[in-house]
């Protein structure tokens, strides 16, 4: 029973890294971009609905409603103004500017807020903490659920967009050959900026789970970005699905690692992860290497 | 009337010059033939109309306005396409969403996914098939077909016939013909000399990034443009041009 709501716990575990990891897949995805800000952008979503929390006296998800649209534009100005612009200097330089922009987010919420550490898990209501007790050794969160089922609402509205709408299929032909793209009349930036836009704002929103599932920081980011980073590879770089397939295989093995040792938790994820990298591109490389 | 007009064009892949100080127009429903060896600059001038490559200096004016400087995806809602070298699909796209991802809402016109599919019958079965999975020939119908989709009033067609066996060659022309007798103003570049004479108005043989010798398609002899391709008799093919 203890493995089975491991498991059960893993897969909203994972939902939640999926959620994460969803916008890092689409930068990556059409524009080849690795953005090492995003966990910092997530961060900054959670400040932003923290600040309206605060200021309104609402609850965490209106006052997430009122952040999202803010974070939208945010992402649209973020691609217009710094990654287009590192873009055309090569693939490393929006790598270096993402890196740099991780440090200013950083710093900028540290002197805004102080290295206080923060939840939005007050402010969510009574749902937080809500369950449904199956057994005595099995209980399902609602929270977990909500995760879980917002994750799935996530991919699959990001799926239909990508095959039924024609921004959608701007999005897709963009990614495969942005010149192409241009010679058929696609405006290649507004889809780029398009593309952030939508990366950052369910960044935001994986930003939200984080806040009410445990505390934030300033300098959450980059733990947030690596689970998020690993999804991804898990799942396949620049495949939707397989992010939300990879978020969830993350996630069970943090959960069952966790049933052999509790500190073994976090370090099964990495493995799990290294494990995929040298499967899916070590192997070859090595019988490359002995084939020459 | 002028539709296209090329003054000067200067194009350059850094410290290589790859077009040379090109001029010349294209009157409103004439077909043109660019013709000339690999390397002398024909696909970068028609990537440099269809704002695929900026000139290093020189104009280009369509339809009266300078485009110089207008991205590519500008131009299309002005009404040039260009069928690229390699034809460039969207390799996971189906055949329907690579024409459907380049229709032009600011142009319409005769051209949208049942007419290009009718014009192409070959492609009518293949419509939710990723492009990726299609034949040469089929793939070069969905690149002019993508074209078709934003009702151009130029035609920019690289070396369609590149890669395709004679007999495919024939039936993309046969549906091009069709295209062509609807006014359409094309410049196609063609390795093929026979169906560069038989098919355009006009000749234009370029070599080393210049124009060596054009004129009207029947005033020409095939001697004389086979000289001016290979760069014999430089100094006769210079006074032609000049």
């Amino acid at each position: 029973m203890t493995l089975l709501n491991a498991i059960v716990q893993g897969i909203f575990l994972g939902a939640f890294y999926a959620v994460l990891a969803c916008g890092l897949s689409i930068m990556f995805g059409v524009m080849r971009i690795i953005n090492l800000a995003h966990g910092d952008l997530a961060v900054l979503g959670a400040y932003l609905t923290f600040v309206i929390v605060e200021g309104a006296g609402v609850s965490a998800f209106v006052a997430f409603a009122i952040a999202l649209p803010v974070m939208l534009v945010l992402g649209y100005l973020l691609q217009v103004t710094v990654l287009g612009r590192s873009l055309k200097a090569g693939l490393l330089t929006p790598l270096l500017a993402t890196f740099g922009l991780s440090i200013v987010i950083q710093n900028l919420l540290l002197i805004a807020f102080s290295p206080d550490v923060r939840s939005l898990g007050g402010s969510a209501g009574a749902f937080t903490t809500a369950s449904w007790q199956l057994t005595s050794e099995l209980s399902i969160s609602a929270l977990g659920v909500l995760v879980l089922v917002v994750a799935v609402i996530v991919f699959g509205a990001l799926q239909l967009f990508l095959s039924y709408t024609p921004a959608g299929w701007a999005m897709r032909a963009t990614a495969e050959d942005p010149e192409a793209a241009e010679i058929v009349g696609i405006d290649s930036k507004a889809v780029y900026a398009r593309a952030t836009a939508i990366a950052v704002a369910i960044a935001s929103l994986g930003g939200l789970f984080l806040a009410i599932r445990s505390v934030f920081e300033p300098t959450s980011g980059p733990t947030q970005l690596i689970f998020a980073f690993e999804a991804v590879v898990i799942g396949g770089m620049g495949s939707l699905w397989g992010t939300l397939v990879g978020g969830i295989a993350l996630g069970l093995a943090q959960t069952l690692g966790a049933q052999l040792h509790p500190q073994f938790s976090v370090l099964a994820g990495h493995l799990l992860f290294l494990s995929v990298l040298v499967a899916r591109f070590g192997g070859g490389r090595l019988t490359l290497r002995i084939a020459r | 009337m002028t539709l296209l007009e090329v003054d000067e064009l200067d194009c350059r892949y850094g410290l290589l010059q790859a077009v040379r100080g090109v001029s010349f127009g294209v009157a409103q429903g004439e077909i043109v033939a660019l013709i000339g060896a690999n390397g002398a600059g024909k696909t970068t001038l028609l990537r440099a109309i269809a704002g695929a490559h900026r000139p290093y200096a020189g104009r280009v004016r369509f339809d009266g306005a300078d485009v110089t400087r207008l991205p590519a995806h500008r131009r299309v809602s002005l009404g040039v396409a260009l069928v690229p070298e390699g034809r460039r699909l969207f390799p996971s796209l189906t055949v329907e969403e690579n024409l459907r991802v380049a229709a032009v809402k600011n142009r319409p016109g005769q051209w949208n996914v049942g007419s290009v599919l009718d014009a192409f019958p070959l492609l009518q079965p293949r419509r939710k098939m990723p492009a990726a999975n299609l034949s040469g020939g089929e793939q070069q119908a969905v690149a002019i077909g993508r074209a078709l989709m934003s009702n151009p009033s130029l035609m920019l067609l690289d070396e369609v016939s590149l890669g395709l066996a004679p007999i495919v060659v024939d039936a993309v022309y046969a549906s091009l013909q069709s295209v062509i007798n609807e006014g359409a103003t094309v410049i196609l570049v063609e390795q093929d000399l026979t169906r560069a004479l038989r098919v355009a108005g006009r000749v234009i043989c370029m070599l080393e990034g210049r124009v060596v010798l054009q004129g009207d398609s029947k005033s020409l002899d095939r001697e004389r443009v086979v000289d001016a391709y290979f760069g014999l008799r430089r100094s006769a093919a210079g006074e032609a041009s000049a």
